[in-house]
């Protein structure tokens, strides 16, 4: 028996590495000669590049050598690709301008990467690019997403009015008949905030190559190596995959930022091979604002039926979503499948339709951000039907209540192309409303109303899938890989395990809590089991850490290696015990023929598998040592009940959270410590983006928001305690019965803050505020009503 | 290129540098103590704390010159050998780090915190985070873990 299983709140592997300084990130890493690299980027949100004249800069002190997007041009570079295709409402692919990584003939956001600088010392790089010249005829920009699609100015000058695709999904003529016999029509207009991820290590690289063997070794802060090896091996540099290795130990923090392909990986990896020593740049955190992919820039008018009883008949979803310049890797997908097949919510709204325009602007590139798709889809309906019981006099809980698909009505068919597979919403959403104490909610008000302050409640429940994969259906939407997940399981002769999983752990500690499955599995402490992760030279093949996927997908993988050797190990035991195969039992670690005494530990077995006297060789081949794919059959449905309450100051507009409490269904839960962890850090990031986070960029794209002083991060200060808890049914599409747990809180939180917000100030007839709900905004819409 | 001789982590280390070399940049490239972290170029974040004569500073806000002839501890100075050190121990015990990338700063931040409030409260201890920065935790596990190693601080 082992107690570091399923279900212990295991203290974390990885901890005592990086509480005593000796993680290794990729700064840590220096490399024998490393010279270093700076990227000179555009001052322009959107100019033509006339000449770059590097020069004087070439021979300043330290220069090794200068590339600008000619240099790779000349090599047949190809173009940082996406991995999603989406099509038109017509049918016809979406528009894939080139990204080269280097700009050719044009900058399209400020930050975009005009040449790169090699020299002994990053200040000398950093020195020299000052001495590159550039000549750019500026041109206007495209910011606005509206201005952009009247055709303000082409980003792309093949895309002339700016719309990379017009997507639609959904039943139209179901979803008009719906309106033209609804008692009351709702509508709405939201915003769905610009953000800048900001996870707390800023990207680098170090980039090496080996001229005798022709071998390329990139180290990257990126949540999937093995999808970076794929791309930039195969699309922009023409590696093969055998003589490329992408190495991303430890990474601080990801939220989908470390997720695409950036220009940096291929610029220093092709570069490395023209100059003679390894390569290393590491972002300064001003570029990290203005290169890496931001998150979320929607713009939706949508419209929900109702009959006259406030049951829920239609859904009519225009969205606007910003792509910035380029496509990023996953940008795509993002305002598409991982969005509007959301938009039923947890309720049962029989008709939807939801089209989506996707719009290049002068603006860093738009990919995942945590929750991708699924917190603007929530936010938006949560908003709505809030507005919906304010309009038609229904209190919040019996509008949402009465609309809820039912625990009984599972495998539940969406309108917009997902099945839900399992669940109980009712259940959660009145656990939620006790751990909040929403009956007690009106004395809370008073007394808050007798220190003229105004109180209010808000509430938000949601539903995401996750555990993406499902490789089959992800192909049908448009994913052009297969999204499955692998595993190795190797037992040493002695009994140890080392796990190689193609996941990534960046703060999740997958090194605990994949330990545990191995642990349950096997009988052993998890103590005896370390896990690999994030090399491409130690692990067999993977996708990668995204869309709260690693559990629900890379865990059965591991699951599956692990019965693989069970099975094995109980040919080798039933040989060794002289009894049939059929005979031995596995339990606590044991091999035992049952009914009788005579049994072997795992570690006898496995040190007979690898050093055998006595072995049954014509049979099975020695070893402990397995392989598995694996890829679920749906997506994962976490849903749950997140309520803010919140006392706002009328005379300054100052908001203090009050309470927060956040009720999950994330299916089984392996190691309950670092789920809670899971969801305050989501959550953090929820209530950053109801109230105090926002991209600003000027009409000249001019990023206003570059800086921790100008872009307001959540401090401790600014963020409550949080009483956070699962409400859980088992999961239905993988073995492990997980369901994901990264991306919930970020969900489900920004509609509960913002509809406190509006439930407090209503009594001062304010009935709008959009993200970030700053005190300054609340003070003037207060002033305004 | 000037020298620059400073006591760290109770080593004598002396070095020529460029003068514009940051305190963070000798701690890191020059002397490999990696465990100071760098996440930002606006001195906001508290990746970079690190204790200059028994004080929280953050190191990449001070010339590496300014630190000439001072007492600078790290990260890695902080444990005694295998053992943790209590605030170090909290953390661990509390889930008080996810990616670990701020955790040297919040660690080294809080010590300094209970040198100069042995007892804080959770409101105190919010206020003193206002330097740091952590994009994983929320920061109601850190929070819990500064308070648990307080007390243990004390014994
Ligand atoms: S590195 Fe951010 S404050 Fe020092
Ligand atoms: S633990 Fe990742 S930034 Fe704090």
């Amino acid at each position: 028996m082992t107690d570091t299983g399923i279900g212990a709140s295991v203290r974390r592997v990885e901890d005592k590495r990086f509480l005593t300084g000796r993680g290794n990130y990729t700064d840590d890493i220096d490399q024998h000669g490393q010279a270093y690299a700076w990227m000179l980027r555009s001052p322009h949100a959107h100019a033509r590049l006339n000449n770059v004249d590097t020069a004087a800069a070439a021979s300043a002190p330290g220069v090794i050598a200068i590339f600008t997007g000619a240099d790779m041009a000349a090599d047949e570079v190809g173009g940082l690709p996406c991995g999603w295709q989406i099509h038109n409402k017509d049918g016809s692919p979406m528009n894939e301008p080139a990204h080269p990584p280097l700009a050719v003939d044009k900058v399209r956001h400020v930050g975009d990467q005009v040449a790169v600088v090699i020299a002994e010392t990053k200040a000398q790089a950093r020195d020299a690019a000052e001495l590159i010249a550039v000549d750019y005829d500026v041109l206007p920009a495209a910011i606005d997403m509206n201005a952009a699609l009247a055709g303000a100015s082409a980003v792309h000058d093949d895309v002339p009015d700016n719309m990379c695709f017009d997507w639609e999904i959904g039943d139209k003529d179901a979803t008009e008949t719906a309106f033209s016999g609804a008692a009351h029509v709702i509508s709405i207009d939201v915003v769905n905030n610009r953000l800048i991820p900001n996870a707390m290590e800023p990207r680098a690289a170090i980039a090496h190559h080996d001229s005798s063997t022709g071998h390329y070794t990139l180290h990257t802060t990126t949540q999937n190596p093995h999808v970076i090896r794929l791309l930039m091996g195969a699309f922009v540099l023409q590696i093969p995959e055998h003589k490329l290795r992408i190495v991303s130990h430890d990474v601080g923090g990801g939220f989908g930022s470390k997720i695409s392909h950036y220009a940096e990986e291929a610029i220093l990896t092709w570069a490395s091979a023209k100059v003679t020593q390894p390569i290393k740049w590491v972002a300064e955190r001003s570029e990290s604002f203005m290169t890496d992919a931001h998150g979320r820039d929607h713009e939706t008018h949508a419209e929900l039926a109702m009959d006259a009883d406030g049951n829920f008949t239609g859904l009519r979803v225009a969205t606007k979503a910003n792509i910035g310049a380029y496509l990023s890797t996953f940008g795509s997908s993002v305002p598409t499948y991982l969005y509007a097949t959301l938009m039923a919510g947890v309720y049962t709204t029989p008709a939807i339709y939801c089209e989506v325009k996707t719009v290049f602007t002068n603006t860093v590139p738009v990919d995942a951000y945590r929750g991708a798709g699924r917190p603007e889809c929530t936010y938006l309906l949560e908003r709505l039907v809030n507005k919906a019981a304010r309009e038609t006099g229904i209190d919040p809980v019996e509008i949402r209540r009465k609309n809820m698909i039912q625990a009984d009505q599972f495998p539940y068919q969406t309108p917009v192309a997902l099945q839900y597979d399992v669940g109980d919403y009712p259940t959660a959403f009145n656990t939620a409303l006790q751990a909040a104490d929403y009956e007690g909610f009106a004395q809370r008000r008073a007394e808050s109303e007798s220190n003229g302050k105004q109180r209010g409640i808000g509430i938000s429940t949601y539903i995401e899938a996750c555990g993406i994969a499902p490789s089959a259906v992800a192909g049908a939407l448009g994913a052009r890989a297969g999204l499955y997940e692998s595993a190795q399981v190797r037992v040493h002769p002695t009994g140890s395990v080392t796990v190689y999983t193609g996941t990534h752990s960046h703060g999740q500690g997958h090194e605990t809590t994949f330990a545990q499955l191995v642990s349950e599995s096997f009988g052993i402490p998890a103590d005896q089991v370390e896990v690999s992760h994030g090399d491409t030279g130690e692990v067999q093949f993977g996708m990668g850490t995204y869309g709260s996927r690693s559990l629900a997908v890379g865990g059965p993988a591991i699951l599956k290696a692990c019965n693989k050797v069970i099975d094995k190990a109980k040919k080798i035991a039933a040989h060794i015990l002289e009894a049939s195969e059929a005979d031995i039992e596995f339990t606590d670690g044991v091999f035992r023929v049952s009914g009788t005494d005579r049994e072997m530990a795992f570690g006898e077995v496995s040190l007979a598998a690898y050093v055998p006297h006595n072995y049954p060789i014509e049979e099975i081949e020695p070893g402990l040592d397995e392989n598995a794919f694996y890829d679920p059959l749906n997506f994962s449905f976490p849903a749950g009940c997140h309520i803010c309450e919140v006392e706002v100051d009328p005379d300054t507009g100052v908001i203090d959270i009050a309470n927060f409490t956040a009720v999950d269904d994330v299916g089984r839960v392996v190691n309950p410590m670092i789920v809670e962890g899971q969801v305050h850090g989501g959550v953090a990031q929820g209530i950053g983006q109801a109230l105090l986070e926002g991209c600003v960029y000027d009409d000249a794209g001019q990023l206003l928001t570059g800086s921790y002083m100008d872009y307001t991060m959540p401090r401790a200060d600014d963020l409550p305690n949080l009483n956070v808890g699962t409400q859980s049914v088992m999961g239905a599409s993988n073995p492990l019965e997980v369901k994901g747990v990264g991306e919930v809180g970020a969900i489900g939180s920004p509609p509960a803050v913002i509809n406190a917000i509006l439930d407090a100030l209503a009594p001062l007839g304010v009935d709008d505020i959009s993200m970030p709900a700053t005190p300054s905004k609340v003070w003037q819409a207060i002033q305004n009503a | 290129m000037p020298t620059v001789s400073m006591t760290v982590n109770g080593k004598s280390v002396s070095a020529e540098v460029e003068p514009r070399t940051l305190l963070v940049q000798y701690l890191r490239e020059h002397l490999g103590l990696t465990g100071t972290h760098v996440g930002c170029d606006t001195s906001q974040c508290g990746a970079c704390v690190v204790h200059v004569d028994g004080e929280s500073a953050k190191s990449c806000t001070m010339l590496a010159m300014q630190a000439e002839g001072s007492d600078v501890s790290t990260i890695e100075g902080l444990a005694d050998g295998d053992t943790l050190h209590p605030m170090q121990e909290a953390f661990r015990e509390n889930h008080g780090l996810q990616c670990g990338f701020c955790t040297p700063g919040m660690v080294m931040s809080a010590v300094d915190l209970v040198r100069t409030n042995a007892d804080p409260s959770e409101q105190e201890v919010r206020e003193w985070l206002e330097g740091n920065l952590c994009r994983c935790t929320g920061y109601h596990n850190i929070v819990k873990s500064i308070l648990a190693g307080a007390k243990a601080m004390q014994g």
